[in-house]
């Protein structure tokens, strides 16, 4: 009897022992979709990294001497000309790299407020957790259009402010903008983290033996949530691509100076080109747009899936 | 209950209050609304510039200059737009029943077709039908509603006509020019393709929205307990799985006037459609406070109430929920 049992064992538990990261991982890579996603945004990012390389011409270059507008797709521009005869393709690249330039450096200050301000108004609970998820409630539920705009007026009319952050059509102004309003759906997912962990028996024992506060956060609630902080990361990029995008259509954008543009002023020039039927100048512009939120989103709800250890309880 | 809802509603006047204040606060500072007066109104007399000021409430401190506001406001002393000195209500009325069309049309349409698709996904997951689901309402969440509008103008203002010579579906305003009176064929055409860019986005969340919590349900034991009972399967799908599916679902509706609002603007915009969203945009350029703030006032309240309704929805439809 006890000779079947531990041959049973012997040879049934032959598993390599793996980390909850190469779990992980198994489960992404285990995502068709994510992986096809995973590498048009690497290309996309390699080609806007090796900008110079990838482009054809510069950023203002034309393409030829006159008449050079509206030259539809061709060998001489791949993706067709503008009004005033400058390549689309190479725009399009130059375009991107600030969209992504603007996406990263929002969310990564938004998902470091949201972490902070998250998890010690889950952790503390109390009047502060009661303002702040108040505040952000309102915010969340106004019209997300009409709230940038009034508070972008607001902060753009305070001179200190804009001594830091830079004049309301500079690039930093509307990174500060857009993590401003960034920080709270972040906020909101780490502190429901927060609050599901807070009462676990090893947050326990790390305040029995002597923990601080801020080291239990730290080492303890922070490292236990990082699969919804990095799925929240995911669709912060996309949420300010998006922000930036829609800011720039209807003329409150950033204006990135001579020698750039950016995804969204590149889809607000479509606006004018939609009744002339210069279908180019509209389609591309749109389709890398979708393209890269796409992308983003499925490598996000792959990660969702990927993070969380009770999607392997279902296999 | 009746208490509940009695002291949830005392709680939304201050919030009200707090939050209109907040928004004067924040226009008297972006929009500088005495500088745009000026612009506006070049020659205009010391004597209204200040019967300007008095109306509006724009004193040199903030709430004092707020109170009088809201004292003019409630008593329905409103002041005329800084361009061209209209009245604000009749603008302001139409606006908002345009926009309340679109969104009531886009917004049925948009949960019927949603939730109806998110049932079909949840009865099999992991199914064609689910994963095909799953990746339209991907490809809908991740199409932002002015890329969607402007490929369909694209295609419906020049290669309609250009492959089939007559227009469909016109790309702008409620009626072609030179109409006036009701048509309401006329009207549904034009309405057809803003209230489609709306919808895209609300199906493409209801249909998430529902599926989830379809799932949730069905793996719950009284699903085990009817079908043990020997129900057929249809009741058993609407009278315990779809029933208590929704009640999550209500909630998230009335939460969601706000990005519904916020698609509308967007979308009345391009299409040229003279709802509230236009309304907003042409006054927030202006810096025309007398329009801004009672279409500030109207979103602030609507927000409120709806969370209140979100709230109250709640509590009546699931039982288990405590209310004190």
């Amino acid at each position: 009897m006890q000779f079947l049992i531990r041959g049973f064992v012997l040879t049934n538990t032959v598993i390599p022992a793996m980390s909850p990261r190469q779990m992980a991982w198994r489960r992404f890579a285990g995502h068709k979709a994510a992986l096809v996603c995973s590498a048009i945004l690497g290309l996309l990012v390699l080609a806007v990294v090796l900008s110079p390389l990838t482009t054809r011409y510069g950023v203002n270059e034309s393409v030829k001497a006159p008449p050079n507008s509206y030259l539809p797709p061709s060998k001489l521009a791949w993706l067709g000309t503008d009004d005033i005869g400058r390549d689309l393709y190479s725009r399009l690249i130059y375009g991107t790299r600030v969209s992504l330039l603007i996406g990263l450096f929002s969310a990564f200050i938004s998902v470091f407020v949201g972490c902070v301000v998250g998890a010690v108004a889950g952790f503390r609970g109390g009047r502060f957790d009661d303002v702040i998820m108040r505040v952000t409630d309102l915010f969340l539920a106004f019209p997300f259009l009409v709230a940038l705009l009034v508070v972008r007026n607001m902060f753009g009319s305070i001179g200190w402010l804009t001594f830091i952050v830079g004049e309301v059509s500079s690039l930093r102004f509307i990174i500060f903008l857009l993590s401003f309003f960034g920080w709270m759906g972040v906020a909101r997912i780490v502190r429901g983290q927060v609050l599901a962990l807070k009462e676990r028996e090893f947050i326990e024992a790390a305040r029995a033996s002597g923990a601080s506060r801020s080291y239990i956060i730290k080492r303890h609630l922070i490292p236990n949530s990082i699969g919804p902080i990095m799925v929240a990361l995911t669709f912060s990029v996309v949420g300010a691509i998006s922000g930036e995008a829609t800011l720039s259509f209807f003329g409150y954008g950033p204006q990135p100076g001579a020698g750039a543009t950016s995804l969204g002023l590149l889809v607000g020039q479509a606006k004018g080109a939609v009744q002339t039927g210069f279908w180019w100048i509209a389609l591309f512009p749109c389709l890398v747009l979708v393209i890269i939120s796409l992308c983003i989103n499925f490598i996000g709800d792959a990660l969702r899936d990927a993070t969380d250890p009770r999607m392997d309880a279902g296999k | 209950m009746f208490r509940f809802a009695l002291r949830r509603s005392a709680w939304a006047i201050p919030t009200l209050l707090l939050v209109t204040f907040l928004v004067y606060i924040a226009l008297r500072m972006g929009t500088d609304p005495l500088a745009s007066y000026m612009r506006s109104n070049p020659r205009a007399t010391r004597s209204k510039i200040a019967q300007y000021k008095e109306l509006n409430g724009l004193g040199s401190n903030y709430v004092t200059g707020y109170f009088s506001w809201l004292q003019n406001f409630v008593t329905f002393n409103w002041p005329n737009s800084i361009k061209g000195s209209r009245e604000v209500w009749p603008e302001l009325k139409d606006a908002i029943a345009n926009s309340a069309r679109l969104g009531i049309a886009a917004t049925t349409v948009g949960v019927s077709i949603g939730l109806t698709i998110g049932i079909f996904a949840a009865l099999r997951p992991g199914g064609k039908r689910d994963v095909a689901v799953n990746t339209a309402a991907f490809v809908g969440i991740s199409i932002p509603p002015y890329i969607s509008a402007i490929l369909l103008q694209l295609l419906f203002a020049v290669y309609w006509s250009k492959w089939f010579g007559n227009t469909l579906f016109p790309t702008s305003g409620v009626y072609p020019p030179g109409q006036d009176g009701f048509d309401l064929v006329l009207m549904l055409k034009h309405m057809a393709l803003p209230t489609f860019v709306v919808a895209i986005q609300v199906i493409a969340v209801y249909s998430r929205y529902m599926r989830s919590s379809l799932l949730d349900v069905l793996n719950s034991d009284y699903m085990r307990t009817a079908r043990s009972k020997g129900l057929s399967e249809f009741r058993i799908l609407m009278r315990h799985g779809v029933r208590n599916a929704l009640i999550p679902v209500i909630t998230i509706a009335a939460l969601d006037i706000g990005a519904i609002v916020g698609g509308l603007i967007i979308t009345e915009n391009i299409f040229d459609y003279p709802g509230t969203g236009k309304y907003f945009l042409s006054a927030f350029g202006n810096g025309d406070f007398p329009l801004l703030m009672p279409l500030m006032v109207i979103i602030v309240a609507s927000v409120l109430l709806f969370n209140l309704l979100a709230d109250i929805s709640y509590a009546i439809l699931d039982p288990r929920i405590r209310l004190d």
